[in-house]
Formats: C-alpha cells, sequence, structure tokens
C-alpha cells in the first residue's frame, strides 16, 4: 500500500518472514513496559516511554493520503490513518506519538518494541496474517479502473484484457490482474510513477485501491466503471500482544458505531457506499471533505510550474534537505573513523600478525566483503536483538557501515603496508625498536601516504552508501528525496537540490583528503631494491 | 668486545652459514670479502640478529644471545638488549622518507632510549656535523645524494651510541666520487677507535683502510689476516681466484 522500490518490496516479504521465524523460535521475550493509568493498567504498551505514551508507526514517506508529510507544513503529519490514529489514542486516555519507518522496517519494528502498532493500509491477506495480529477493519474499499480522459470502454476487467494496466506490487489489484490477463500487468513501487506512466501512454489503465486512484489522480485523467474487488485495511499487532490488540479493537467499535469514523473519513472524502455497508452507518455525512479540499488546494499551489510556485516548493524543501545531509554526514563521518580504525587493526594483524589472527582477519575481510551491505545492515538492526544486543537506528547505522567499510580498508592498508619496502623495518629493527615501535614510527605513516587516495574514494563512497541506512527507520539524504519527490512529482528539481546537498558534504573530504595526499605526497616512496 | 661462534644458517635446505666464528678486538676495522652468494651479508645479519642463525652464538660486550634453531620470545628480548650496542648501515640507506634528515637521526634516541627532544636534537645535530650533513638536516632524504643519504644513515646509527658499526656493502650503490664522502667517514671514526665491520666490494678500501680483511667462500671464512699480506700474496687458492678475477 505504499511506495518505495522493487528492493523495500523484498525486504519487507524477507522481513516479514524474519518475523515469523522469530515468533516461531519463541525468542521474542520483551521487557514490557507497563500502562499505568488505571482504565489500561493491563496493557503492555511496547515502546512507550510513559504510561500515557501510545507509539505507533506507519511509512510516511509519499503515502497520501494515509499517513504523509503535510505539504502545507513539512515536518507536520497528517493523513486519514493519522487522524484515526490520533482519536484512538485520545479515547485510550493516551497520546499517539507518530514513528517513521520504512514499508520494510514496520513489521520488524513491532518485534523490536520500537512502537506498540502498524497502521499502514496493510491489506489483511492470509499472508500478512500468518505474521502479525489484525484489529477488525478500519476501512474497506475496493480497487477502481483509472484511465486518460480520451480513453473509452475500458471500465471493466474483461474490457481490460489485452490492455497493458499499471498496478502497484503485492496488492489484491496487482493479484487480481495476474490472475486475469498476467501478460499486460506493470506492476510499480511508486504511486507517481505508475501514474505518470499512464498519462505519458505507457500504460492504457490502472488498476488501484480507491484512495490511492483519487488522490493521484490529476484533471486529465478519470476513474471509470464498476467498483471492482474488495480490499481491507487492520492495524497490525505483535502477536504476543493481543490484549492492546482487543483494546484498540473495541475503540474502533466505538468509533464506528458513535461516528467519529464516518466523520474523519469524510473529512477525507473517503467515506463510501462500502464503508456505509460495513459499518451499517447509512446516515448522510453533514461533514465537508476540508481535508480533501485542503490537500487539493495545497498541492496546486505547491505543484505548480509557475516561478513562484517553485520558489515556494524549493525554499520549503531546505530545512528537510537539511537535516537529510547532516544525517548522511554524521553516519558517514563516524562510520568511516570506525572503518578507518577498524581496517587498520586488521591490515596490521593480516600482514604482520601471528597464524590464528591472520586467518581471523582474512575470514572477517571475505565474509564482509562477499556479503551484501543492506543484508549486514537489516541484520545488525533487525537480527542482533535476538542476541540481546538493542540498537538505536542511528547507532545501528553507523556500525553496520563502519564494520562494513573495515573490511575495504583493511585490504587497502594492507596493500599499504606490504608496498612499505622491507629495509624500512629492518633498519627501524636495527635502530633496536620494537615491532609495534617500527609499525607506529615507520610503516604505517608511509603506508597512509599510499592509501589516501583510495580512502578518498572510499569515503565518497560510504556516503552514498550511507542512503542503505533510510531502511532503518532513519531519514538521510536519499530518504528525503524519495519523499519530496514522490510528494510532488518533481524528480528534477528535487534530485538537483539532493544531489547539490550530496556534493557539498562530500567535498571538505575530498579537499581534506587532497590536502592530506599533498602534504605526504611530497615524500616520495623510494624502493631503493 | 664482539665474538661469534659457530654460526650456521641455512635457507630452504641451502646452507648458507656453515658454522663460523670470529672475535673482533675494540677499534678494528675488519673487511670481509668474497663473491657473491657467499653468505658474507647474511653472517653480517645474523651478527645483529635480523636473520636467526640455526646455531651458533653471538657476545657483544656483555650480552650473549644463543640460537638453538628456535626462535622465541626471551630469544627476542636478549636480542634487543644485544642490538643496543649493535648499529647497521644498508647498502639501500633505508632512511625513512617520511621524516626529514635531522628526524631520523633523533627518532631512535627519543624513542628507543627514551632521551628528551632537546638532547637527541643535540646529538643528532653534532653527528650531522661530524658527517658533513649540517647544511641539509631538515631536507627530507629524497632531496639528497646517495652518498648524503648514506652518511645520514651512518648518523642515524651512531645516535645510539654503539660500540660496534656493521656495514652491509654500504658503497655498492654509489658512484666511485660519492663512495668516498662515505668512506672517508668511515676512515674518520676508525680514527676515533669505533670498531667496525664492513661486507665490501670495494678491494681499494679493503686493503688501505682495514685492520684486517675476512675472506669468505661457500659459508665459510677460507683465510683472514693482514690486507697487504693477503692482498699481495694469498695463501689459499680460493683467495687467489676471487682476487684475480677483480684485476
Amino acid at each position: 500500500m505504499n511506495g518505495g522500490t522493487v528492493m523495500k518490496r523484498v525486504r519487507f516479504a524477507l522481513a516479514l518472514a524474519l518475523f515469523g521465524l522469530w515468533g516461531m523460535a519463541g525468542l521474542s521475550a520483551p521487557a514490557w513496559a507497563e500502562g499505568g493509568t488505571p482504565a489500561v493498567a493491563s496493557l503492555r504498551v511496547p515502546g512507550a516511554t510513559d504510561d500515557r505514551d501510545l507509539p505507533w508507526a506507519s511509512d510516511g514517506e509519499a503515502n497520501v493520503p494515509y499517513v504523509f508529510h503535510d505539504p502545507a507544513h513539512e515536518g507536520r503529519m497528517t493523513g486519514f490513518e493519522y487522524d484515526l490514529m490520533q482519536t484512538i489514542s485520545a479515547r485510550m486516555g493516551r497520546h499517539g506519538r507518530f514513528v517513521q519507518n520504512g514499508w520494510d522496517g514496520l513489521i520488524p519494528g513491532l518485534s523490536r518494541d520500537l512502537y506498540a502498532l502498524v497502521i499502514d493500509g496493510i491489506e489483511m491477506t492470509p499472508e500478512h496474517k500468518a505474521a502479525v495480529l489484525f484489529s477488525r477493519p478500519y476501512y474497506v474499499t475496493v480497487d477502481r479502473i483509472v484511465l486518460r480522459n480520451d480513453e473509452k470502454g475500458l471500465d471493466t476487467l474483461d474490457a481490460l484484457k489485452g490492455h497493458v494496466v499499471g498496478t502497484i506490487k503485492s496488492t489484491a489489484a496487482e493479484r487480481l490482474l495476474l490472475d486475469h490477463d498476467p501478460a499486460n500487468v506493470r506492476s510499480y513501487d511508486e504511486e507517481t510513477n505508475l501514474f505518470s506512466d499512464l498519462k505519458n501512454g505507457r500504460l492504457d489503465a490502472i488498476l488501484i485501491d480507491e484512495p490511492i486512484a483519487l488522490y493521484y489522480r490529476s484533471d486529465d485523467l478519470k476513474l471509470v466503471g464498476p467498483p471492482i474487488g474488495r480490499v481491507a485495511y487492520g492495524i497490525a499487532f505483535p502477536k504476543n500482544n493481543p490484549g492492546l490488540r482487543d483494546a484498540v479493537d473495541s475503540v474502533l467499535g466505538d468509533l464506528m458505531s458513535d461516528g467519529t469514523l464516518h466523520q474523519i473519513l469524510a473529512r477525507w472524502n473517503l467515506w463510501t457506499p462500502q464503508m456505509a455497508d460495513y459499518t451499517g452507518d447509512q446516515t448522510l455525512s453533514t461533514v465537508q471533505p476540508t481535508a480533501w479540499v485542503d490537500y487539493r488546494q495545497t498541492m496546486e499551489r505547491m505543484s505548480g510550474s509557475s516561478v513562484q510556485a517553485m520558489v515556494h516548493r524549493y525554499v520549503s524543501f531546505l530545512p528537510l534537505i537539511g537535516s537529510g545531509a547532516l544525517m548522511t554526514l554524521g553516519v558517514s563521518a563516524l562510520a568511516m573513523v570506525l572503518a578507518v580504525a577498524m581496517g587498520l587493526v586488521l591490515a596490521l594483524a593480516r600482514a604482520y600478525g601471528v597464524a590464528p589472527l591472520r586467518w581471523l582477519a582474512g575470514l572477517y575481510v571475505e565474509i564482509v566483503r562477499g556479503t551484501p551491505l543492506l543484508i549486514q545492515v537489516l541484520f545488525i538492526f533487525y537480527g542482533l536483538p535476538a542476541f540481546g544486543l538493542r540498537l538505536s537506528p542511528f547507532a545501528a547505522g553507523v556500525l553496520s557501515l563502519g564494520l562494513n567499510y573495515a573490511a575495504y580498508e583493511a585490504e587497502n592498508y594492507r596493500a599499504g603496508l606490504l608496498s612499505v619496502p622491507r629495509g624500512q623495518m629492518e633498519a627501524a629493527i636495527a635502530l633496536n625498536m620494537t615491532h609495534m615501535q617500527a609499525l607506529r614510527l615507520v610503516i604505517v605513516p608511509q603506508a597512509f601516504r599510499t592509501v589516501v587516495p583510495v580512502m578518498t574514494n572510499d569515503f565518497i563512497a560510504l556516503l552514498k552508501d550511507s542512503s542503505l541506512v533510510s531502511v532503518i527507520t532513519l531519514t538521510e539524504l536519499s530518504q528525503t528525496y524519495i519523499r519530496l519527490s514522490s510528494t510532488y512529482y518533481d524528480y528534477i528539481g528535487t534530485g538537483l537540490m539532493v544531489g547539490l546537498a550530496y556534493l557539498l558534504v562530500g567535498l571538505p573530504f575530498v579537499r581534506l583528503a587532497r590536502m592530506a595526499e599533498k602534504r605526504m605526497g611530497r615524500v616520495v616512496a623510494k624502493g631503493h631494491h | 668486545m664482539l665474538k661469534a661462534t659457530g654460526i650456521a644458517k641455512s635457507f630452504a635446505g641451502n646452507e648458507i652459514l656453515r658454522g663460523i666464528s670470529l672475535e673482533v678486538e675494540r677499534g678494528e676495522l675488519i673487511s670481509i670479502i668474497g663473491p657473491s652468494g657467499c653468505g658474507k651479508s647474511t653472517f653480517l645479519r645474523c651478527l645483529n640478529f635480523l636473520e636467526h642463525p640455526d646455531a651458533g652464538e653471538v657476545r657483544v660486550e656483555d650480552v650473549t644471545v644463543a640460537s638453538t634453531g628456535s626462535w622465541r620470545r626471551a630469544d627476542e628480548v636478549q636480542a634487543h638488549r644485544l642490538r643496543s650496542h649493535v648499529g647497521m648501515v644498508f647498502q639501500s640507506f633505508n632512511l625513512f622518507p617520511h621524516r626529514t634528515v635531522l628526524e631520523n637521526v633523533m627518532l631512535a634516541p627519543m624513542q628507543v632510549k627514551r632521551m628528551s627532544e632537546t638532547q637527541a636534537k643535540h646529538v643528532a645535530c653534532e653527528l650531522l656535523e661530524k658527517v658533513g650533513l649540517a647544511a641539509v638536516k631538515n631536507r627530507y632524504p629524497d632531496r639528497l645524494s646517495g652518498g648524503q643519504q648514506q652518511r645520514a644513515a651512518i648518523a642515524r646509527a651512531l645516535a645510539m651510541k654503539p660500540s660496534v658499526m656493521l656495514y652491509d656493502e654500504p658503497t655498492s650503490a654509489l658512484d666511485p666520487e660519492l663512495s668516498e664522502e662515505v668512506l672517508s667517514v668511515m676512515r674518520a671514526l676508525d680514527a676515533e677507535g669505533m670498531t667496525q665491520l664492513v661486507v665490501t666490494h670495494d678491494m681499494r678500501f679493503a686493503r688501505a683502510a682495514s685492520d684486517r680483511v675476512l675472506f669468505m667462500e661457500a659459508g665459510q671464512i677460507v683465510e683472514s689476516g693482514d690486507p697487504d699480506v693477503m692482498f699481495a700474496n694469498p695463501r689459499e687458492a680460493g683467495t687467489r681466484r676471487f682476487l684475480r678475477t677483480l684485476l
């Protein structure tokens, strides 16, 4: 139900599987926080900072109209799920607290007690039910066909046969299409890409959940034909917390019977005949779709192509890009410090260590270089808690990047160490230095000179690889780009801004490396032999 | 003051040194000559344990290191003590390229002997003055000629106040006129009473400056004695053959 990349989808499935294994192995025995107020005294609310806190997670990146960054006030969250969760929390005597997590990290985050529940348009499919506990559906909807205005006829699944139809990956709509006419299905990760491909003619039609169709449809597109299928969204809880599920479920029941849910959905223009049937609430809404109107107007203003709209838009991006750049820089710089220190130890162990040390260091390098960084990041963040090591997302990001790059640095340094002529060590020993003194005072400083250029490259690469830590909830530059570009359909302007930010973050290090190279490079290594 | 007994060394089954013994008097300048591959450099490197001999014993001043074939931590500690009396100069100079000449000379006294920076600098400047490098002491080694580099290397070794200096073909990488700069430093040290062992191909120097010449062949000392006597009238066939090929 969300954007993301192909990788993210695969990872979500992987994460679900991991989470399932976890439960089976009986490993999840977290220390639950105790609810404090009498009414909810028996509730366990994982991730709560106090007895009034109710932390809930969603992927708020380009996730209109579920939970998303309000384009009118970046930094503020909104969306119909957002409104619903704040209302549910208030009814429970708690403060709802939104926790951002990437789509594929949402369910694993439940196991880590990062938050108490997840709400993100998660379909209540049998596969999902195997991994989590669901509340009763809080929204039922249908799939709709979207066409260009000039297109005619294609208003049923049968009529679509033989035409290229796009949808979002791993959705009910995708399954419907695959059953019907698998050859002509095009599955997308990002709603924005899906809709622009319909507009530019790569697709003949789109089949998609009605809320998405409604919010992503521009004036040159139309919704046609009768509703197709049925999709139910549920709130997800960890399997071992039926108590909290039941409490939320009962509040959800109240919201349906007293009309509150109706009002929330009507504000977002999402109250539908299906919801009326589902809740048995056939009253006509008196609530104006203010949230819907606000969103449309803001988007018209912000995503316009007038100079004023663009300036307004780009200026409003600056704080977000700034904080993304800071995160990228912080994670990368600390990871590089770790990589340099550990890489040096590994290289010394490999070049000069005793046999078992040499062997262990070699094994480390081979394993770390031979496995994807992405797997390492996920393993450290979601896997290590099984061994009692719970790291904050930031610490896990620094650690995984640092440990990964340490392997590359180690090889770089080893080559540097081996490039120092043998006579240098002999001269140092003959001067009665110890082995360690010789390394520290003579060999390593000379090796350093030859490794600086490669280190500079590595740091630039690390800077870019730091985008991978977005999978463990860190909002760095790439994540900021994905959010902004897909919110405003603006890949070029946002891309240029984020690209520039990467360059600005990287440049000081390139300059620093150049200076170091220059300073040390004046001393030319002489082989002599 | 230096005594080596029964030094033996093999590399991969090849016997390079076949039980060499040598006793050196204080103040002697000894040249070791012989054909390439005769083991003279290896022998020199065994004297300060840059190579670990398979068998034999080396005593310098009051420190004795005996080699039993397997090298242990205790042996390394003992070798470390022995090296404090031994300076070494290499064919390829092996100056530290990332440090200036002055820093090259100051490094070991400060790091190994914990000498203060002021004192180390004082010692280093004096030695560099002595080998004629006072003017270039702040340059990096790559700005020096080969002769200057080798003299800096000698000053660096002397800064550790050794009682014996080992030279492994100190002029082989140098042009004749640059060699002379180095050899004159060695002659001056000899005049001051320094004990020196020189592996060399420079027969003129060996004959003119040495107190004693050793001729080595196939891992053994074949002949040793007064240079004038040996060069004029070699006793052994090997020595004769070797000297003849050089003329």
